[in-house]
Formats: C-alpha cells, structure tokens, sequence
C-alpha cells in the first residue's frame, strides 16, 4: 500500500485490539495477536501510552485503552453549555451597547443561533434561537469562516446568495476579507444581509484555542456606524468593537481560554 | 447623620453556601461583585451549621473585595442593604457578641419532632391563621426553642436578657453597626414573617405564641420595614446608612420589580421559589402555599405575598448527571432533550423527600411512569424538563384559586433560565409569555434597590421599574388540546406517586 506508515497501522490495530470489549491485554497477547516481535508492540505501547491512549495497569502490566481517546470524541463544545457560561456577558454587550446579540455556532453550512438577548428597549422582539444565518454575508459568518477551517470548505460548496447589493460573493474576496479578520480578530457587515443593519463579531475559543462560535452585535447603520461629513455611512463605531471583543474574551474565558 | 453623594448602592447577599457583596450603579447595572463561600457542617445526618462569626469575618472580607474590585471608598456608597438565606438562626451573647452555639441552618430537620409536639391536638396549622406558616421543621421559632432546650445554661440566660436572636439579617446589621458597642438589633418584616413569631396581620411578635413555642420576648430584635436607615455602619464602610433588609426570596420579587397585584417571578435554580404579589391583603392559603410578607417601605403598608416552593427542579437535573450519568454537564440535558419531538409518552414526578406544594404528602416518592419500549433516553431528558413546568403549573394553579388573580405572565430568574427549551415549556404549559429580566442577580439588586429607595438615591418604584429590561420573552406556543392532555397525564403520573412509603417506614427510603 503506497504512502502509508507500518508503524500507525499497527498502532491503529492495537487500539483497535484494545477496543474490543471492556478487557486489558499483557504485552504478549498484544504480539501474538498481530503476529509483532515483541519488541515492536512495546515501543508502539510505550508511544501510545505517553500520548494518553493507551494505559498501563500498574499491578498486573496490562494494557488497556485511556482517557485521551475518550477526551478526543467528547471534545466538541456543548451549544447549551456554551449559553449557559455566554448568559451574563451577552447581557452585558446588549445592555452596555444598546443593540441586539446573538451568540452563533457553524452548523450545515450556515450559523446556527444559539443565543439572543433583546435590545433592551422593551419593544417587541421575538426570540430568534434556533434559527440560521447565512455564512457569507453576516459578521458571524465571516468570524467563523476567518477561523475555521471547516466553515471556509462549507463556504465553498454552498450557493452564495446576493442578499444586497453590497453582499460579497466572489470567493477571492471573501478569503482577502477572511486574512484581514484573522488579522484584526474581529469582523462586521454592514448591510450584507438585510438593508439598514450592520453587525459586529467577534470569536469565541475553547481552552484548546478551538474556534467554537461567535458573538455578534446587531443594530440599525445609524447606530453601528459612524457618519461620514457627506451623511453616508462610515466604518464601525471602534467603541462596539471594542465592547463585542471584550464579551467575546470573556466568554473564552469562562470556557477556560488562556488570557490573551 | 452624614448625607454622601455616593452615585453607588452596596448589597450584601448573604446565602445559604456563600456571601457576596455586589455594587450598583444608578441604572442597576452592576458595577464589581465579590464572593466568599463559607463552611457547611453537618454533625449529623439532617443536621446544617454554619459558624456565624465565619459567616461575618466573610461578609466583611467580600464588602472589602467588591470596592476594590470597583475601585470605590466608602465616600462612593450611598447606602448598604442586606438580603439573606432565610429562617437560619443564631443567638449570641449580648456582652460578648459571641455566638452561644452554631447558626441553625434552615435545611436543618432536627426540629421535626419539636413541631409535632408544638402541633399539639391541632396538628402543623395551629399557628398558620396569625402566622401564614405550618408547622415545619424550616422556620426560627423552633430553632431558637431548639438552642434554649439544649445548650447548657442558656434558657436562664435569655430569660435574664443576656441573649439576642437573630436570622442573618439581623446578626449581619448588628455586626455592621457596631456590635457589642451599641450595633443596633432589629430584623424586617420579611425576615420576621419566617420565625413562625410575627402575627401577619399587626407586624408585630405575638406574645402568644412566643410563650407557646417557650422563647422569652427579651431575645427577640425589633421589628422594622424592609426600607429605612436602620444605622449607620462601622469599619470599611463606616458612616454609611445600612438601609433595607429582605429575605432572600423576597428581594428577588423586589428586584423583578413585581410592585402590583398579580406580579409574580418565578427563581429557578436546585429548587423554585414562586412569589405573588397579593398587595395589602393577606391571603389565607388553603392550598399548600405560605403567607409572608412581600416587602414594607417605611411607613406604607406592608405589601403580601403567596409563596409555592417547589422541592426538586434544578436537582433533577443534577440526579441525572450524578446518579443516572446519562449526561456530563447540567447544560447537556437540552441537547439530549431537543433530540426528541415530545416526552413519548414517559413522565417522571421527582417527589424525592415526599410532595411539596400544593399536596405535602410525606408519604409520596418519585416515580417515572408511561415507560415502553420506544422511550429512549432522550425522551426522559424531556420528561425532566416538563416536570419542572407541571410543577410550576400546579403552584401558579394553587395560587389563582387562593387568591382569585390570574396570571398574565412570569418573570423567571436563577440558572435555569439558560434552558431555551425550559422556558418555552414552562410558557406553553401556563400559557402565559415568560420574560427574563437582564439582571441576572435579582436578589441583590433587590436589596440594593430597597436601600436606594430609603436614601432617596431612587425616587419612587416607577424609576425602579424604568430600569426593567426584557433581555428574552418566551411565548406560548402548545395548542389548547395537547396541554389539557398532557396536564391530565401528569396529574395521573403525581396520583402514582402517593402513599408509597408506609406508616411504619420512616427511614424515608
């Protein structure tokens, strides 16, 4: 089989031999299951075991499987959990800010609301989780797909719709906007989705530095931005921006982000 | 007294697990917290102490914390308030100002015995007509007769006015204004009416009853409204008004704003706390809700409250991470729950240590019924979550038939109110919108408010109420039809969980 490593297949049969019912396997039975000198099965054993996969009892010298592999598939972020320790600072930004906040996740190619805290105006708002925004066009979108590997392939494969004139859809310059937000941290659209809105967003990391959702502040143009002499719309008010990293940061914390 | 031109309000909340100092600003957006947990003893099982001098070394240390934190002096605070665990009871020695003995936690079961006998021929509604409560191990009154029957000596010191009670208000304002050198001894209306002491309808001590439950007069604090400058405090916050005091359930129903007849909020967190606004009436509850006190400023009239308490919500949750493992954080049970359109047919009534409201059945354990083999374990997450809603459901039911108002919506606070999917239940089965206030820390800013208002740093409650913002609304969306049926079978699902244990059982299992 051209290209591919003898000494990883054979780990993967030993994790494999391993996984096979709840049992622990004495370094022989590991050789002589596979057909492996017993040398060989040792010092894949003893890489594995100081990657965490693999676990040695220390009485009878066993081998069985280890917590890593366990870590690894449960590694994804719960949505809800992801509220839960989102609550206060979401609240925070909207009340500080005065504008709409929505907390975003990459889901079946799009941003999938996890969370929505109303203007605090008391006007009538109607709660908006569970529902999707496109990944193109939105500052949630655009965060994710800057840092997230996966959001920029689903990018690629899905229909980019011109929601507005100013919604951009040409990948290049979607990947050229891509750089710059990964270079600043943040992103907006303004007017990209829905006519008179702009947003703001910033990234959301776990304590392994993953990419694991958004928080984004939504509100009329007239507020987000700042006005040019002409009365057109400017760049962003660098305050929001300010205020919507600053939640974004805080949440990474409570998730157990390094500081930055 | 010194007038400050603090643009701040200080609340110490001191809780059941830990004290925390919060500051406000004139909005109620918080400004700096601090918190401390102190130790819980348990000398055995049913029993709950805390150490009330940790309780206090604590209190000072977060006051301390959360002006650092916020880069305030005391010249920033205009006034101080303090909300507290409720019914938890401390006597101390006059002189000396140390405690005689641990607090009595309000958890703490060892007065069970006690209140039978003080029930007498009557049973636990003997003093619910001046007092609002029954009988229940829960309330101070006991505790203090508890403490007098058992600690050597000190029944004969209280009668000599030696000894002070307090709950934990109390005992923190006596400590913040001075102490043994001239702190002032005084408790609020709220706190007062969870001693099982106060006559509702006076605001007063009823002399009765204290020679009834055997509690000299003498050991007894003043009793004062839940809004005036009680004193002035001592130490890291010397010169400040201490102005409110609320038990904790109360604040959180003064902090939700619920100022008219018929508001009412809903906490959710291990249990639920459900408080009415009843106005200037007391109302008699003949459906296994409390009377109490909602709150008192100053000279106006007392404001009333129902209160349903519901046992087991939050701690469900907690069963299924920790007993069950079917999920590995609180917040999973959404996930899992939202895997499923419905409950499949399953209920589960968590009637762990018997029914609470509106039933007290302690002879009642929790069940889940309706099982086939298409349930899965996502349908029992769901089962979890409704149960907290039929629960919620069966209080608000209690409270329109004892008081005759209807409900027009909730405000909800506490953990719980990060369930999405919680909420929208809890909106369908009342159909009623629940609204969730920014704030999340409704106790506090509850008694910072209350102290804000006695200093005339706020106004009036329409300025309270200004502040109110709606950060999530939760609409009804179940159709007439599926609610009465769902509301029948959980009905049933209750119905199958009476009369478990058996006369002879009382080891609660």
């Amino acid at each position: 089989m051209a290209g591919s490593i003898q000494s990883l297949e054979r780990a993967a049969a030993i994790l494999r031999l391993l996984a096979g019912g709840e049992r622990r396997l004495a370094l022989s039975d590991v050789a002589n299951a596979l057909g492996l000198a017993k040398g060989t099965a040792h010092g894949i054993l003893r890489t594995l075991q100081q990657e965490g996969f693999v676990e040695q009892d220390k009485d009878s010298g066993k081998y069985q499987l280890g917590a890593e592999l366990l870590r690894l598939g449960q590694s994804y972020l719960d949505v809800h959990e992801l509220r839960a320790r989102a609550l206060v600072w979401a609240d925070d930004l909207a009340r500080a800010s005065g504008e709409t906040v929505y907390l975003g996740v990459l889901h079946q190619r799009g941003v999938l609301i996890v969370h929505h805290v109303f203007r605090p105006d008391d006007t009538r708002q109607v709660l908006e989780v569970g529902s999707m925004q496109p990944l193109h066009s939105t500052a949630l979108g655009k965060v994710l797909t800057a840092f997230d590997p996966v959001a920029r392939a689903e990018l690629m494969e899905s229909e980019r719709e011109a929601f507005t004139p100013h919604t951009v859809t040409d990948l290049d310059a979607i990947d050229a906007e891509a750089a710059v937000v990964r270079e600043r941290g943040w992103a907006q659209a303004v007017e990209e989705t829905w006519t008179g809105v702009a947003s703001i967003a910033a990234l959301i990391q776990d304590r392994r530095r993953n990419p694991v959702g958004a928080v984004a502040l939504n509100g009329p143009v007239e507020r987000v931005c700042t006005t040019e002499p002409n009365g057109t719309a400017g760049p962003v008010r660098p305050e929001l921006v300010v205020s919507v990293r600053e939640a974004a940061r805080a949440i990474s914390r409570d998730l157990g982000a390094p500081r930055f | 007294m010194t007038t400050s031109n603090g643009q701040y309000i200080a609340a110490i909340d001191q809780g059941t697990t830990s004290s925390r100092c919060i500051v406000f600003g004139a909005d109620g957006r918080i400004v700096a917290v601090d918190q401390q947990e102190h130790s819980q003893i348990f000398p055995q099982p049913g029993w709950v102490e805390h150490d009330a001098e940790e309780i206090w070394t604590r209190v000072q240390s977060v006051v301390s914390g959360a002006l650092a934190k916020a880069g305030l002096t005391r010249e920033d605070i205009r006034a101080v308030g303090i909300t507290n665990q409720r019914e938890t009871t401390v006597l101390w020695d006059k002189a000396t100002g140390k405690p005689v003995h641990n607090a009595l936690v309000w958890q703490d079961t060892r007065t069970e015995e006690l209140c039978k006998e003080l029930g007498r021929n009557v049973g636990q509604d003997r003093f619910r007509r001046e007092t609002g409560l029954p009988l229940a191990s829960y309330f101070a009154g006991p505790k203090i007769r508890w403490l007098l029957d058992n600690v050597e000596g000190l029944r004969e010191r209280a009668e000599r006015g030696e000894i002070l009670f307090g709950t934990m208000d109390t005992w923190v304002i006596w400590n913040l204004t001075g102490g043994v050198d001239g702190g002032k001894h005084v408790t609020d209306v709220t706190n007062a009416s969870r001693t099982m002491l106060m006559n509702l309808h006076t605001l007063q001590w009823d002399d009765k009853i204290a020679e009834s439950m055997g509690v000299p007069m003498s050991v007894l604090p003043e009793i004062r409204s839940s809004a005036e400058v009680y004193g002035e405090a001592v130490g890291e916050l010397a010169g400040v008004p201490v102005a409110s005091a609320l038990g904790d359930q109360q604040a959180a129903l003064f902090g939700q704003t619920c100022f008219d007849v018929g508001e009412a909020k809903s906490t959710y967190g291990t249990g639920t706390f459900l408080l009415l606004n009843t106005g200037e009436k007391v109302v008699n509850s003949y459906h296994g809700l409390l009377t109490t006190v909602g709150y008192r400023i100053g000279k106006e009239a007392p404001v009333y409250a129902l209160e349903g308490s519901i046992a087991v919500t939050g701690s469900l949750v907690q069963w299924l991470r920790d007993q069950l493992g079917i999920i590995s954080t609180a917040a999973e049970i959404e996930t899992l729950a939202s895997t499923v359109e419905d409950n499949g047919g399953a209920y589960i009534v968590p009637a762990f240590s018997g029914l609470f409201a509106p039933y007290w059945r302690s002879d009642a354990r929790g069940v889940i019924t309706g099982l086939t083999r298409y349930v899965t374990k996502g349908h029992l997450a769901r089962a979890v979550l409704e149960a907290t809603a039929w629960q919620t459901r069966e209080v608000v039911d209690a409270m329109e038939k004892d008081s005759g108002v209807t409900l027009s919506a909730l405000k909800v606070d506490g953990g719980m109110t990060s369930n999405n999917l919680l909420m929208q239940n809890i909106a369908d089965v009342l159909d009623v919108p629940v609204e969730r206030p920014y704030v999340a820390e409704t106790t506090a800013l509850g008694a910072a408010y209350a102290a804000g208002l006695a200093v005339g740093f706020w106004p009036d409650l329409d300025t309270l109420r200004a502040n109110w913002h709606r950060a999530a609304e939760w609409t009804p969306r179940m159709d007439e039809a599926t609610r009465e049926r769902e509301y029948k079978n959980w009905l049933k699902a209750v119905e199958r969980t009476m009369g478990w244990i058996e006369e002879d059982q009382t080891s609660g299992h």
